[in-house]
């Protein structure tokens, strides 16, 4: 398993035997958010381009939009994150995923961030 | 070219280092750096409801207004009896503009040489000219710029204010007195922006470092900012000025009309005499088209404020004012305006919220029961 980043502070684990990609958000994306109390996720089945809006999270004051950091389709979303957006706090990196994506286009995968330039973007931010 | 405009730097209150030594977001508000959150908002919010949250509420306004005729004086800016508020007691108020709006709410308390007023940060300067444009002839207006405020809200306020001065015990809600604290000479008043039982304490500005040590020394007390406290004032129901109520918004449509004693009212002792008052003994009369309402969402998506609300025709209904998830009750809850014949308790309608609609429920303010003691 591989796990690569966008500057969107978006994780993305890629199952590369099935061309299937499970994304969430990072802790410093957790972090800046502040206390999540909704999530909006995508229909099972949607389609996104790279750079879609593929959902919504919001924290206590504002809404954020969630990206598709892929092309592809939707295969599951976590609903024990849609009944509980805290968990997008306590464990963005385990239970707190947000959708499962089976890529268009595995390429796309190798352009996002490793981690040490995620690592790099976070401290220079 | 363009000509440079240089921002003014932020405000600080005295204590902006305590905020920072404690982990605090700060953000800018109201011209002031101010914490928004510590530990995190929904954290801080359950902890005023259980315990005892401690505030920095510096940024707000706070004036004296002094001199034989201040009361009267004040009297011809807000529809609220002041002349016979007795020495200890508190009052809210707002200030009206001459169609009734509500400038600024505020709240009052007579002492025995002044009236203290405390007023919105965002609206102090505004506030301080108003008072001196019609008043100023009439008493003295007196701004307080070296004071800073505290408030120390929930059910064990009481108990961790009273191991610092065991005297504070005996005012109720809405009575506000001279204490020592710590050492340190203060105003406090039992009351707040949270619905809990509570103290909001005016002391010197180089003392307030010294002072909010001391009470974060007591084990109920922890650091509060302001995130929790909109989601805390959310829940009570109470008006934020500039979202909820506004100068286009009277005290009326705003279910504010029990601040409006009778005396001031039409027919009263001392009737009108204040900008608007036409406006307002007629909407007192014969109602209004459009009234502040609570809402719960019936799904999970929160509803914020500029939501736009449809009835179950879709037809543009109100719009929503104010709206966050509450921490306590856990589901989306709002404050906005209808028109009355849809607004009763029970009535649905329809949020727009990213283009999808989401229905809520017209419900009684407010969303957790206040705790007064009165």
């Amino acid at each position: 398993m591989t796990v690569k980043y966008t500057p969107d502070h978006e994780w993305i684990e890629l199952d590369g035997d099935e061309g299937v990609a499970t994304v969430g958000i990072t802790p410093h994306a957790q972090d800046a958010l502040g206390d999540v109390v909704f999530v909006d996720l995508p229909a099972v089945g949607a389609n996104f381009k790279k750079g879609d809006v593929a959902g919504v999270i919001e924290s206590v004051k504002a809404a954020a939009d969630v990206y598709a950091p892929l092309s592809g389709h939707i295969l599951e979303v976590n609903e024990d994150l849609r009944a509980d957006p805290s968990l997008a706090n306590t464990d963005p990196l385990g239970k707190g995923w947000f959708f499962k994506l089976k890529m268009d286009d595995l390429a796309e995968f190798d352009a996002l961030l490793d981690a040490p330039a995620y690592d790099a973007l976070v401290k220079n931010a | 070219m363009s000509a440079q405009v240089s921002t003014p730097a932020l405000l600080r209150t005295p204590l902006y280092a305590l905020h920072l030594e404690h982990g605090a977001r700060m953000v800018p508000f109201a011209g002031y750096e101010m914490p928004v959150q510590y530990e995190g908002i929904i954290a801080e919010h359950r902890h005023c409801r259980e315990s005892a949250a401690l505030f920095d509420v510096s940024h707000m306004g706070q004036i004296r207004l002094a001199g034989e005729d201040a009361a009267r004086a004040l009297e011809s800016l807000v529809p609220v009896d002041v002349v016979d508020l007795p020495v200890g007691k508190q009052r809210y108020g707002f200030f009206t503009n001459s169609s009734g709006g509500i400038l600024d709410d505020l709240m009052i308390t007579r002492r025995a040489n002044d009236l203290l007023l405390v007023v919105n940060a965002a609206n102090k300067l505004a506030d301080l000219a108003h008072l001196n444009t019609h008043i100023g002839h009439r008493c003295t207006v007196q701004s307080l710029p070296d004071l800073a405020l505290l408030a120390l809200q929930g059910p064990l306020a009481a108990d961790a204010l009273a191991r610092v001065n065991a005297d504070v015990e005996r005012l109720s809600f809405m009575t506000g007195d001279h204490f020592t604290l710590a050492g340190k000479a203060c105003f406090v008043t039992r009351s707040g922006y949270t619905g809990e039982d509570g103290f909001e304490i005016s002391v010197a500005a180089e003392d307030a470092e010294a002072l909010a040590r001391v009470l974060l020394m007591q084990p109920e007390v922890k650091l509060a900012g302001l995130g929790a406290r909109d989601t805390l004032r959310l829940e009570a129901g109470l008006c934020l000025h500039g979202h909820d109520i506004d100068a286009k918004t009277t005290p009326v449509q705003a279910a504010l009309t029990w601040a409006i004693q009778k005396v001031r009212r039409a027919g009263g002792a001392r009737a009108g005499g204040y900008p608007g008052a036409q406006t307002l003994d007629l909407q007192i009369a014969n109602g209004v088209q459009v009234k502040r309402v609570g809402l719960v969402g019936l799904e999970r998506a929160p509803v914020r404020e500029g939501a736009k609300l449809l009835d179950a025709a879709r037809h543009n209904a109100g719009h929503v004012t104010s709206g966050t998830v509450s921490p306590t009750l856990g589901v989306p809850i709002a404050m906005g305006y209808l028109p009355v014949n849809h607004a009763a308790t029970g009535a649905i309608v329809h949020a727009v919220v990213r283009e999808k609609t989401h229905p809520m429920r017209v419900t009684a303010l407010p969303f957790t029961p206040h705790r007064y003691r009165r």
